[in-house]
C-alpha cells in the first residue's frame, strides 16, 4: 500500500514524459564507466537529502522544493525520519566529457539496521562518509566507517551542513583526523539541503572511487543484496552483476538452492523500475522473475545462467534477531487475520524471525525476533498502520542460551544446547549445565563532562568497561561490553537525558557469554502465574520482583478479600505486596435521578467481568500483564 | 418533589421542578392544584404518601403549612449536614438554625412523617464530626433517615474544583468509616436499615422510594423527570416503559433490562427481592434457576447473600460490598436468559 502512495507521488515529480524507457543504452556502459557507491552517516546527518540533491542535480526528479527524502517510501520512514528499507538508484552524470553511470545505494541509518548496511555495502566499491558539521563524529559514523573500511572501500569523506550557524566545521575535522585519519584537505564541505557542493561530490565519485572489477566478457554472476515484493509482480529482486550479462528472457539459477527462475524484466532503479531489458556487468539493477516467495531470495545469494554455474561468493550469515517479544492478537477471534497481516508485512521485510508461541493468558499467539528495539517498533506501527491490526505485544526480551546435562534430558530436549525465547520454556533449574546470556559491544561517544555520570550508568547496567579515548579535544569514545538485556529498554533514553542529548550509542553483536541467570516467578495468593515469568540476572532479580509486584497491586483491583502478590526464585521469596480487601463498595446515593446511568456502570462491569481472568479466586484484567511486564 | 401512592396495584406521581433535588420552588399553589388534578384522575387512598423534598429555607419554612393544606402529608427536609462551614461547601442557601426550626416545625404538622436528610464525605469533613453530627441528629430526628454519600457530578462546580486540586474529598477508608459508623449508630438507636442510603424506626419506610426499588410504576412529571410504567403497546400485549422528560425515541424498556434494573434495585433493600415479586416480571425463569451456582454459593458461604424460599437478597455485611456482587449476578441473569 506504501509502496503505491510512494510511486504516485514519484509519477507526479517526473514532469519529464513517463519514462518507460531510458533515453541511455546500458551497453555504452562498461565497468570503466560505472561507479557504485553508498551513503554512510549517522542518524539524521543528512543522507536522505543528500540522496535527494543528487537525484534532482543527475535530472531523475525536477529541481522542486518538494523533494524530500524520496527514497524514504515507506509511511513509516517518513513519519518517524528514518530509513528502514535500503532503495538503490542510478545516476547518470556527465565529466570529463563523458556519461558515467552512477548507482546510489541508500542505506538505513540506525544501528538497529546495520545488517542492511553491511549487505548494501557489499554492492559498493566506494563510500560517501557523510558527518553533521554541528553534531560530529557520532557513534554511529563510526560504526559505519569501519564496515566500510573492513571491506576495503574507497571513503570519501564529506563535511554536511556547513550553512548551520551552528556548524564547527574545523573541530570536525579535528575529530575525522583522530578517529579515522582523514586529512582535512581531502573532506568536502556542503550544504545538502541548499545542494551547496553537492557537484563536486559527483566528480570526486568518479574521480576517487574505482569501478567494479568487474567483466562482461566472463559467464553471468550476480550478488542478490536485497529483495521486494510486489503483489503484482512479484518478487523484485535487487542484483549487481558482478560479471557477463543479464537479459530478459535468460534462465537464472540460485547457487543456494539450485532453483532456476525465469527472467521477466530487467531494468534499473530510476528512481522507480524502468526497463532495460538487458544489465551488463558492473551495473546494479532490479530483476523480476517468476519467484513468488521472499524466502527463496536468500540475501548474499550468487546467480549464473541455467547450467553455467560459476564460484560462489561469500555468502552472508543471516541476520541475527536481538530483541524477541511476543505478538498476540487483542482478542483470539482475530487470530487468523493477525497472522495474514504478519505474513505480508514479513513478505517485505525478511530479517523478522518468526516462531509460534502461546499463553495461557493471551491465548496463540506469535514470538517474534527483531534486529533490534527500533526494528520492532516500526514493525508493530506497520501492522496497525498498513494492516490495521490491533495487538498485544508483550515487554521485550532476549534469547537465553541453556546447555542442559544428561542424556536423558538432552534426548527430551532434542538437544545439549537449545535457545530459550519464552521464560515459561526454561528448563528446570537441576537439569541446566551453563546458561548464557546476548552480549554487545557498545561505543558510546559523549563530551567528557558526563564521563562520571556515564560511567555509573554503564556500571549499573552491568557493562564492562573496555576502552576510553578522546577523539577531540572535549569529546570521549567509551567502549563497554553489555548484556544485551540491559540496554534494551530505557538504556538509550536514560544516556540521552543525562548527556542532555550529547551522547551517541552504538552497538555491536558480540554473541553469548555464561552469566548468573536466575527465573523470576510470580504467585497471586499462592498459585503462580506463568505468563509473569522472568529471566534476569541474580543481582537484578530482587529489585525486578520488586517492581513488578508494585505494578501489579496498581493495576489489579481490590476486591472482597486479601489479595498477596509475591516474587519468588523457586521457593524463596524476593517481594510481595498485598491488595487490601473492599470494606465498602456501595453507592449511598439517592436515586431521585434516573438509575439508568447507574444501571449502564453496573452492566459495563459486569461486562468487564466476563473478560477478566481468573486466578485462583483472583479476578485480573487482560492487560494486567503486559501493563505489568513493560517498565 | 410531590409523590402520589395508591395502594394496592397503583401508580406514584413523582413531580420535579428541576434536577437537582431542590424543587419546592413550587408555590403551594402549584401544588395543590398538581395533586388535585391526580386525585381528579385516579382513585386515592388517604393512606396514601404524598411527600415534598424541602429545602429548609425560610421561605419554605413558612409555606410548611401552605403545603399542608394543599394535600402534601409528608415532608423529606434537606438538612443535608449540621456544620455551619460545610454548608457553604455544599452549595446550600440555608443555615442550620433554620434546618433545625424547620425540622422541628415540620414534626409538628407532619408528626411521624418527617424525612431528615443528610450528606457525608465531602471535602473537609472528618469521621470525628460526623460522629458529633450523628448525635444531635439523633436528638432532633423523627422516624426516617436518609444518609447519601456525596458523588462527584462532571460539571458542577466541586467537580471542577476537586479536578482541579483546589479543594479534595477526605481519605477512602475514613468515608468507610463513617459510613459504617452511621449504620451501627443508627442501629443502635432503633433505626433499620431498610435500604443502602435510608433508615427507618417502627418500620416508616417511605413508600414512594420503595416504588423505586422494588420496580413498581411511577410516572415523572416536570423537567428532568422520569418514570417507569407500564402501557399497552399496539398489539396489545404490556410493556415497561421507561421515560425521562426529554426526546428520547425509543422508550420502551427491553425486557432484559428491566430485569437488570429489578436485580440492581431490588438488592439495595434489605429484605431482597422475593420470589413472588420476580415471578411477576420474570414469569419463565425462577430466582433458583437463575442464581443457584457456585459464585452465589460463595458468596452465601461468605455469610453475604442469602438465597432461599423468602427469595434472593444481601446480609449486612453483604449490602456493603453490593456493587462487588450486583455484576457478578447479572451476568448469572443474562447466562440464565441466553439458556
Amino acid at each position: 500500500m506504501s509502496r503505491s502512495v510512494a510511486t504516485t507521488y514519484c509519477k507526479q515529480l517526473l514532469q519529464t514524459s513517463e519514462l518507460c524507457c531510458l533515453p541511455y543504452d546500458l551497453s555504452e556502459f562498461p565497468v570503466e564507466k560505472i561507479r557504485n557507491f553508498s551513503i554512510i552517516a549517522h542518524v539524521d546527518h543528512g543522507k536522505s537529502t543528500l540522496a535527494d540533491r543528487l537525484l534532482e542535480l543527475t535530472g531523475v526528479i525536477p529541481k522542486t522544493n518538494d523533494n524530500q527524502q524520496v527514497l524514504d517510501r515507506l509511511q513509516v520512514e517518513r513519519e518517524r525520519g528514518i530509513t528502514v528499507k535500503a532503495q538503490t538508484v542510478s545516476l547518470f552524470y556527465e565529466h570529463h566529457g563523458q556519461t558515467y553511470l552512477l548507482n546510489l545505494i541508500d542505506t538505513p541509518g540506525h544501528v538497529d539496521f546495520n545488517y542492511e548496511v553491511a549487505r548494501s555495502l557489499s554492492a559498493c566499491q566506494g563510500v560517501i562518509l557523510l558527518v553533521d558539521a554541528n553534531q560530529g563524529v557520532q557513534a554511529q559514523t563510526v560504526a559505519n566507517f569501519y564496515l566500510a573500511f573492513e571491506s576495503e572501500l574507497t571513503v570519501i569523506p564529506v563535511l554536511n551542513k556547513i550553512d548551520l550557524k551552528l556548524a564547527k566545521p574545523d573541530e570536525v575535522l579535528v575529530q575525522m583526523k583522530n578517529v579515522f585519519d582523514i586529512s582535512p584537505q581531502e573532506v568536502l564541505k556542503i550544504s545538502a539541503k541548499h545542494g551547496t557542493g553537492v557537484e563536486d561530490i559527483l566528480k570526486a565519485v568518479i574521480d576517487k572511487i574505482p569501478p567494479p572489477t568487474s567483466d562482461v566478457s566472463k559467464p553471468l554472476k550476480a550478488l542478490l543484496f536485497d529483495s521486494w515484493f510486489d503483489q503484482y509482480k512479484g518478487v523484485i529482486i535487487h542484483m549487481v552483476v558482478i560479471d557477463g550479462l543479464l537479459k530478459k528472457g535468460d534462465k537464472i539459477a540460485s547457487a543456494s538452492s539450485h532453483k532456476v527462475y525465469e527472467v521477466h524484466d530487467v531494468g534499473v532503479m530510476h528512481p522507480l523500475e524502468v526497463s532495460t531489458n538487458t544489465l551488463y556487468a558492473g551495473q546494479v539493477g532490479y530483476v523480476i522473475t517468476n519467484m513468488r516467495n521472499t524466502n527463496e531470495a536468500q540475501v548474499g545469494d550468487t546467480f549464473y545462467h541455467e547450467n553455467i554455474p560459476v564460484e560462489a561468493l561469500p555468502e552472508f550469515k543471516s541476520a541475527k534477531p536481538m530483541v524477541f517479544a511476543g505478538i498476540f492478537p487483542s482478542d483470539q477471534s482475530e487470530y487468523n487475520s493477525l497472522r495474514s497481516a504478519i505474513q505480508k508485512l514479513t513478505l517485505t521485510d525478511a530479517s523478522v524471525s518468526i516462531h509460534s508461541d502461546s499463553s495461557p493468558a493471551l491465548g496463540q499467539g506469535w514470538r517474534l525476533g527483531f534486529l533490534g528495539l527500533l526494528h520492532m517498533e516500526v514493525f508493530n506501527q506497520r501492522l496497525e498502520q498498513e494492516h490495521n491490526a490491533s495487538v498485544i505485544v508483550t515487554s521485550p526480551n532476549v534469547p537465553y542460551k541453556v546447555k542442559i546435562h544428561g542424556a536423558k534430558n538432552i534426548k527430551k530436549y532434542g538437544a545439549e544446547e537449545i535457545m530459550v525465547l519464552n521464560p515459561c520454556n526454561l528448563p528446570d533449574k537441576s537439569i541446566i549445565a551453563d546458561f548464557q546470556e546476548p552480549v554487545v559491544m557498545g561505543t558510546i561517544i559523549m563530551p567528557d563532562d558526563y564521563l562520571g555520570n556515564v560511567t555509573n550508568l554503564i556500571l549499573d547496567r552491568r557493562g564492562l568497561l573496555y576502552d576510553q579515548t578522546y577523539i577531540d579535544d572535549k569529546r570521549i569514545m567509551v567502549k563497554a561490553k553489555f548484556p544485551l538485556s540491559e540496554i534494551l529498554i530505557d538504556f538509550f533514553d536514560e544516556l540521552k537525558s543525562m548527556t542532555s542529548g550529547y551522547a551517541s550509542f552504538d552497538y555491536e553483536d558480540l554473541g553469548f557469554e555464561s552469566s548468573s541467570l536466575i527465573k523470576v516467578n510470580f504467585l497471586l495468593n499462592g498459585s503462580p502465574v506463568d505468563e509473569l515469568s522472568l529471566i534476569c540476572h541474580t543481582s537484578k532479580a530482587r529489585s525486578l520482583a520488586k517492581h513488578v509486584c508494585a505494578k501489579l497491586k496498581d493495576i489489579i483491583p481490590r476486591q472482597l478479600f486479601l489479595i498477596t502478590l509475591q516474587g519468588a526464585v523457586g521457593s524463596k521469596i524476593l517481594s510481595r505486596e498485598d491488595i487490601r480487601p473492599l470494606r465498602k463498595d456501595v453507592l449511598a446515593k439517592c436515586y431521585g435521578g434516573d438509575v439508568t446511568r447507574k444501571m449502564k456502570l453496573l452492566k459495563r462491569q459486569a461486562e468487564g467481568k466476563k473478560k477478566m481472568r481468573k486466578i485462583g479466586n483472583v479476578e485480573i484484567p487482560r492487560d494486567a500483564f503486559i501493563k505489568a511486564l513493560k517498565r | 418533589m410531590c409523590i402520589g401512592h395508591i395502594v394496592r396495584g397503583g401508580v406514584v406521581i413523582v413531580i420535579s421542578t428541576n434536577i437537582l433535588r431542590t424543587p419546592s420552588l413550587a408555590e403551594p399553589e402549584t401544588i395543590y392544584s398538581v395533586i388535585n388534578t391526580v386525585k381528579e384522575m385516579v382513585k386515592f387512598s388517604n393512606q396514601g404518601e404524598v411527600t415534598l423534598e424541602v429545602n429548609p429555607t425560610i421561605l419554605e419554612k413558612a409555606h410548611l403549612r401552605d403545603f399542608k393544606s394543599a394535600g402534601i402529608n409528608r415532608v423529606s427536609v434537606g438538612v443535608q449536614t449540621l456544620d455551619s462551614n460545610a454548608l457553604a461547601v455544599l452549595g446550600r442557601d440555608h443555615t442550620v438554625k433554620s434546618a433545625l426550626e424547620c425540622v422541628h416545625d415540620a414534626r409538628v404538622l407532619f408528626p411521624g412523617s418527617v424525612s431528615v436528610d443528610l450528606i457525608f464525605g465531602f471535602p473537609g469533613h472528618s469521621l470525628s464530626a460526623w460522629k458529633r453530627e450523628l448525635q444531635q441528629l439523633l436528638q432532633i430526628c423523627d422516624k426516617h433517615i436518609s444518609l447519601y454519600q456525596l458523588t462527584l457530578e462532571r460539571g458542577t462546580q466541586l467537580f471542577k474544583m476537586i479536578e482541579k486540586g483546589l479543594t479534595k474529598l477526605p481519605p477512602e477508608d475514613e468515608i468507610v468509616d463513617m459510613y459504617k459508623t452511621a449504620v451501627q449508630v443508627l442501629k443502635e438507636n432503633g433505626f433499620e436499615r431498610y435500604e443502602v442510603s435510608n433508615f427507618a424506626k417502627e418500620v416508616r419506610y417511605s413508600t414512594h422510594n420503595l416504588a423505586y426499588w422494588e420496580g413498581k410504576q411511577y410516572i415523572g412529571v416536570g423537567p428532568g423527570a422520569h418514570g417507569r410504567f407500564v402501557v399497552q403497546s399496539n398489539d396489545g400485549s404490556l410493556e415497561r416503559h421507561a421515560r425521562i422528560q426529554t426526546l428520547e425515541p425509543d422508550n420502551w424498556m427491553w425486557e432484559i433490562e428491566s430485569l437488570e434494573e429489578l436485580l440492581a434495585l431490588g438488592m439495595r433493600i434489605c429484605w431482597g427481592i422475593s420470589h413472588q415479586r420476580w415471578n411477576q416480571r420474570c414469569p419463565q425463569l425462577s430466582l433458583y434457576d437463575i442464581f443457584n451456582s457456585d459464585i452465589v454459593s460463595t458468596y452465601c458461604s461468605a455469610n453475604l447473600l442469602k438465597l432461599d424460599n423468602r427469595g434472593l437478597r444481601a446480609t449486612p455485611e453483604g449490602m456493603d460490598v453490593l456493587d462487588s456482587i450486583i455484576p457478578d449476578l447479572i451476568l448469572l441473569l443474562h447466562q440464565a436468559l441466553a439458556r
